[in-house]
C-alpha cells in the first residue's frame, strides 16, 4: 500500500521517507498543508468560473460530483473551523439575531451567519452554492439545504439512503429488502446525474466516473487500516485530536488523487509507528473510545484533559459516522460504477447511521481487541443525530462489558453550552476512578475491598 | 379483533358530557381505551408520530396506537436521554417503561433526528420488534412510491408475524374503505372549524381527533358519526373572534388547556394538530395493488409538515395556503421546546408571514408545561391589537 520506502532511522522517531520528509508527525502536518489549499481553492474558484456543491460529510457523493468538476464545500467543516478558531460566536449570534433560537444546531447557525456575510471565513471565501446534494443520514442536513433553496434558489438534491430499520437488522445483496433499497438509491443517483448535468452544462463521462471512484476505493482501503492500526500499544494515533485532522483530509479530498496519496502516505506512517512502539506525544496509561462529536470551541484543552492524564483515545464513533462509514473499506466494483456507487452509498451511509443509533453494539466490541478502558460519551446540545441515543447506550456499554465510561455535556460550536470548568471535574473524577480501579485489580480485591 | 368496542356507552351522554368523556380520554396517561383492548387478546403496534399506515396494522387485526407523549413526569424515561431533548422521546418512553402501555411492536420513523434515535432506545428497553419505518425522504423522486410499496410489504410481513395474522390484499382494501370513512369524517370535522367555528373549539376538535389514534377506526368512525350532527346542531352564534391558524403541532402535542387558552379568545379554523392522523387528503382508491395505492398517497395525496421535504410543498407557502384557504386573520406559529425542525420552520414561517403581511404570534410550548398565564396575556394582547387597530 505503501508509496514510499522508509530510510532506516538512527533512532525509530527519526525515520524519513524516500523523498527525506520526516516521517513521525507527516500525516498532521501534510494535512493541514492540503487542507489550507483547499480553503484557498474554495477562495478562488469564483473567479475562475468554477462551480460549488454543498455537501455533508455523510454520503458526499463527491465521487460523483468531481466527474461535472464540483468543488465540494462542506459546512459542517467550515463550521468546526470558526469554532476551533474561535470566531463561531459571531456566526452563531447572527444566526440567531435573523430568527433562529438558540435551540437550533449551532453548525447551521454558524453557516446561516457565514451565508449573511457573504463566504467570510477566517479560512478564506465560501463560494455561494450551484447546488446541494445531502443524504439523510442527518435530517438536519434536510433542514439546513431548505435554508439554501430558500437564500439561493439553486437546486437541492436529497439523496434518500434508508437505514438499519432495527438492531442487527442490516440487509445485505441476496436479500429482497437489500435489493428494493438499492433499486431505490441507484434511481435517485440517476436522477441525480441528470440534475449534475443542469446545473453544470456538462456531460456525464462514465470513465471520469471510474477514476474518481478509484481514487476512493483507495482511500477506503487506508481509512480502515488506520482504523485497525489503532489496536497497536501504544496507539499510533489519537482519534480525537489526530483522528480530526484525518477526518477533514478523508471528506475533502474524496474522490482526488491527492487525497488516495495522502492517507497511502499516512498508512505508511503508522504502520512503521506500530512496528516501532512511537505512541502519541504523551505516554499512554489510560485506552479509551470516544463517542459523540468533540468539544471543538476548547478543542486544545479539551484533548489536554484526557491525554494529561495519560487517556488517549484509541478509537471514536466519529470517526466511523464522520467519514461516510469509510471505515468499512468498502471498494467500488470499477466494472459497474453506477450499481457499486449505489451499493456503496447505501451500505457506508448506512453504516455511519449505525455509528450512531447503534453504537452500543459496536462500541461493546471494540472493547477487547482495542483494550478499552473507558468509553467517553459526549452529547452535544447541537446534535440530536449523534446524541439522542447516548445515554441508553452507555447503559448497555455497563451492562455488558467492563469498560468505565464518562458522560460529559457540551456542545461542539456553541461556548455557551461549555463549562470547561465543569468538564474537567467530571474527567477528573473519571481518571481517579480509572487509577483506583487499576489499583484493586493490582491488588486482587473488589469494589467492597474483598479479594476477588 | 375489530368489532371489539374500548369506549364506554356514549349514546345516552349529553354533548358536553360527551365531550368531557373524550377528553378524560385523550389526557389519561394510563390510555385505558389501549389496555382494554389488549386484555381482551387483541395486540398493539405503537408508531410514533407523525405519519404511519395505520391501515396496514388495522388490516391484520391489531390496534395502531399513536404514540405522541403523555402529560406524565418522565421518571424512569429521564435518565435514559440526555439533555436538550424535546419531551416528547421522554414521556413516550415512560410509557412503556412505567408499564402505563404494553406493546406488541414500535415502530418510529425518520421524521427527525430523535426519532430516529427512538427505536434504538426503545429497541435496547423492550422485548417485542422495535423498527423504524423508512418513509421516503425524497419526495420528489420517480423512484419514491415503488420504494415505498416496497416498504410497506416489508411492513406487513412484521406486522402480519406479531398479529398472528396473514395480511391478505383484500383484508388491506378493506382497511382502506374503513380509513377512506374517517378521513372523510375528520375532513367534515374540519370543515365544521372552518366555516362555522363557533360551533366546535381547537380543544374539543382535537380530542375527537385524538382518540382516532387509541381506538379501533371502526369505533372512531362511529365515534365521529355521532359527534358531527350534534355539533352542526349545537346551540350556539358567532362571537367577535380573531379567526387563526395554528401551526407547529405536528409532533409533539401542546397541552388542552394551552389550546382551551387559545379557544377563550379566538376561533382556530384551520391547524396542523395531529396532522399524522389526516396526512392523506382524499380517499385512497382500493384498487389491485392496494399497498401501492397506499404508498402513492403518501405522496402525492398529502398534506405537509416541517418533517417531510417535498419541493413541490414549500412549507412556508403551505401555511400561506392554509391561512387562505380557511379565511383566517393570523396565524400562531408554535414550535415544540428543543424540536429542530420545528424551530427551524419558524424562521421561514415568519419571514413569509412578514412578506404577505400577515399577523403572527410566536411561541414555544411543551407537552408538560401548566402554566400558561404568560402565553394567555400574550396571546390577548396580540389578538386586541389586531381587533382595536
Amino acid at each position: 500500500m505503501s508509496t514510499t520506502s522508509t530510510r532506516a532511522p538512527a533512532t525509530p522517531g527519526d525515520a524519513t521517507s524516500a523523498s527525506g520528509t520526516p516521517l513521525v508527525g507527516r500525516g498532521n502536518k501534510e494535512g493541514n498543508r492540503l487542507f489550507r489549499e483547499w480553503f484557498e481553492e474554495l477562495t478562488a474558484a469564483p473567479e475562475k468560473g468554477e462551480q460549488a456543491a454543498y455537501v455533508f460529510v455523510m454520503g458526499s457523493m463527491a465521487e460523483l460530483l468531481r466527474v461535472f468538476d464540483f468543488h465540494t464545500i462542506f459546512p459542517e467543516v467550515n463550521g468546526l473551523q470558526t469554532a476551533v478558531r474561535h470566531v463561531a460566536d459571531d456566526y452563531i449570534a447572527q444566526a440567531e439575531d435573523y430568527g433562529y433560537s438558540t435551540d437550533v444546531c449551532a453548525y447551521v447557525k454558524a453557516d446561516v451567519g457565514l451565508q449573511l456575510r457573504d463566504g467570510s471565513h477566517p479560512m478564506g471565501t465560501i463560494p455561494k452554492p450551484a447546488l446541494s446534494v445531502y443524504t439523510n443520514a442527518c435530517n438536519t442536513y434536510i433542514k439546513w439545504a431548505e435554508i439554501w433553496e430558500r437564500l439561493y434558489h439553486v437546486p437541492i438534491f436529497t439523496l434518500d439512503v434508508p437505514g438499519t430499520r432495527r438492531a442487527g437488522g442490516q440487509t445485505w445483496r441476496g436479500s429482497d429488502d437489500f435489493a428494493n433499497d438499492l433499486r431505490y438509491v441507484q434511481g435517485q443517483i440517476e436522477e441525480l446525474i441528470g440534475v449534475c448535468e443542469t446545473v453544470s452544462g456538462k456531460r456525464f463521462d462514465i470513465d471520469k466516473l471510474r477514476e474518481t471512484m478509484g481514487f476512493a476505493n483507495r482511500m477506503s482501503r487506508a481509512w480502515k487500516r488506520i482504523i485497525e492500526l489503532n489496536k497497536a500499544t501504544p496507539a499510533v494515533y489519537n482519534a480525537v485530536t489526530d483522528g480530526t485532522v484525518y477526518l477533514g483530509m478523508v471528506n475533502g479530498f474524496r474522490g482526488r488523487e491527492e487525497g488516495a496519496r495522502y492517507f497511502e502516505d499516512l498508512v505508511e506512517e503508522l504502520e512503521y509507528k506500530a512496528a516501532h512502539h512511537i505512541g502519541t506525544p504523551f505516554k499512554e496509561k489510560y485506552r479509551l473510545v470516544f463517542a459523540g462529536v468533540p468539544c471543538y470551541p476548547i478543542f486544545r484543552r479539551f484533548g489536554e484533559m484526557f491525554s494529561e492524564w495519560g487517556g488517549t483515545f484509541v478509537g471514536s464513533t466519529y470517526l466511523w459516522f464522520a467519514s461516510g462509514g469509510a471505515n468499512m473499506g468498502f471498494e467500488y466494483d470499477l466494472d459497474r460504477p453506477l450499481e457499486s456507487l449505489a451499493e456503496g452509498t447505501l451500505v457506508t451511509v448506512r453504516d455511519a447511521m449505525d455509528a450512531m443509533f447503534y453504537s452500543d453494539t459496536l462500541l461493546a466490541d471494540m472493547v477487547e481487541p482495542f483494550g478499552i478502558d473507558g468509553v467517553v460519551y459526549h452529547p452535544i446540545k447541537s446534535c440530536r443525530t449523534v446524541s439522542t441515543g447516548l445515554a441508553d447506550s452507555r447503559r448497555v456499554i455497563m451492562e455488558r462489558t467492563d469498560a468505565a465510561t464518562l458522560f460529559i455535556e457540551s456542545d461542539h460550536m456553541d461556548k455557551r453550552a461549555v463549562s470547561e470548568a465543569q468538564l474537567k471535574n467530571r474527567i477528573d473524577a473519571f481518571f481517579e476512578g480509572l487509577a483506583s480501579r487499576r489499583q484493586r485489580r493490582a491488588a486482587g480485591v473488589d469494589r467492597q475491598g474483598r479479594e476477588s | 379483533m375489530q368489532n371489539l368496542a374500548v369506549l364506554d356507552p356514549y349514546q345516552d351522554l349529553s354533548l358536553k358530557e360527551a365531550f368531557a368523556y373524550c377528553r378524560d380520554l385523550v389526557e389519561d396517561p394510563d390510555f385505558p381505551t389501549v389496555r382494554r383492548w389488549r386484555e381482551a387478546g387483541g395486540k398493539v403496534v405503537g408508531h410514533f408520530q407523525v405519519y404511519f399506515p395505520e391501515e396496514i396494522v388495522h388490516a391484520a387485526g391489531a390496534l395502531p396506537f399513536k404514540v405522541r407523549g403523555a402529560p406524565v413526569e418522565a421518571r424512569q424515561g429521564e435518565s435514559h436521554f440526555g439533555s436538550g431533548l424535546c419531551s416528547i422521546l421522554k414521556t413516550s418512553l415512560e410509557l412503556i417503561l412505567s408499564d402505563r402501555v404494553q406493546l406488541d411492536m414500535f415502530v418510529s420513523h425518520p421524521i427527525c433526528d430523535s426519532a430516529r434515535n427512538l427505536a434504538a432506545v426503545w429497541g435496547r428497553n423492550a422485548d417485542y420488534p422495535c423498527e423504524i419505518l423508512y418513509l421516503p425522504q425524497n419526495a420528489n423522486s420517480a423512484h419514491s412510491a415503488d420504494y415505498l410499496r416496497g416498504e410497506y410489504a416489508r411492513l406487513v410481513r412484521g406486522v402480519s408475524a406479531v398479529a398472528e395474522h396473514p395480511v391478505t390484499d383484500d383484508d388491506l382494501r378493506r382497511s382502506l374503505g374503513v380509513f377512506n370513512e374517517n378521513r372523510r369524517l375528520m375532513r367534515e370535522l374540519y370543515e365544521i372549524k372552518r366555516s362555522t367555528p363557533w360551533l366546535v373549539a381547537v380543544d374539543e376538535a382535537y380530542v375527537l381527533v385524538a382518540l382516532g389514534g387509541m381506538i379501533p377506526r371502526d369505533e372512531h368512525n362511529e365515534l365521529l358519526s355521532w359527534f358531527l350532527p350534534r355539533i352542526r346542531e349545537r346551540d350556539a352564534s358567532p362571537q367577535d373572534r380573531m379567526r387563526l391558524v395554528f401551526e407547529g403541532g405536528f409532533c409533539e402535542q401542546p397541552p388542552l388547556d394551552l389550546l382551551n387558552t387559545i379557544a377563550k379568545f379566538s376561533y382556530v379554523v384551520d391547524d396542523d394538530l395531529l396532522i399524522g392522523l389526516r396526512w392523506i387528503t382524499s380517499d385512497v382508491p382500493a384498487g389491485e395493488d392496494p399497498l401501492a395505492d397506499l404508498a402513492v398517497a403518501y405522496l402525492e395525496q398529502s398534506s405537509y409538515s416541517p418533517v417531510q421535504h417535498d419541493l413541490r410543498k414549500p412549507k412556508e407557502a403551505m401555511l400561506i395556503e392554509r391561512i387562505r384557504n380557511a379565511g383566517a386573520g393570523a396565524a400562531i406559529v408554535t414550535a415544540a421546546k428543543m424540536c429542530e425542525p420545528g424551530l427551524d420552520e419558524v424562521v421561514a414561517y415568519v419571514k413569509a408571514l412578514d412578506e404577505e403581511g400577515i399577523p403572527y404570534f410566536v411561541s414555544e410550548f411543551e407537552e408538560r408545561m401548566t402554566n400558561f398565564d404568560n402565553m394567555q396575556i400574550q396571546l390577548e394582547t396580540f389578538i386586541e391589537n389586531l381587533l382595536f387597530a
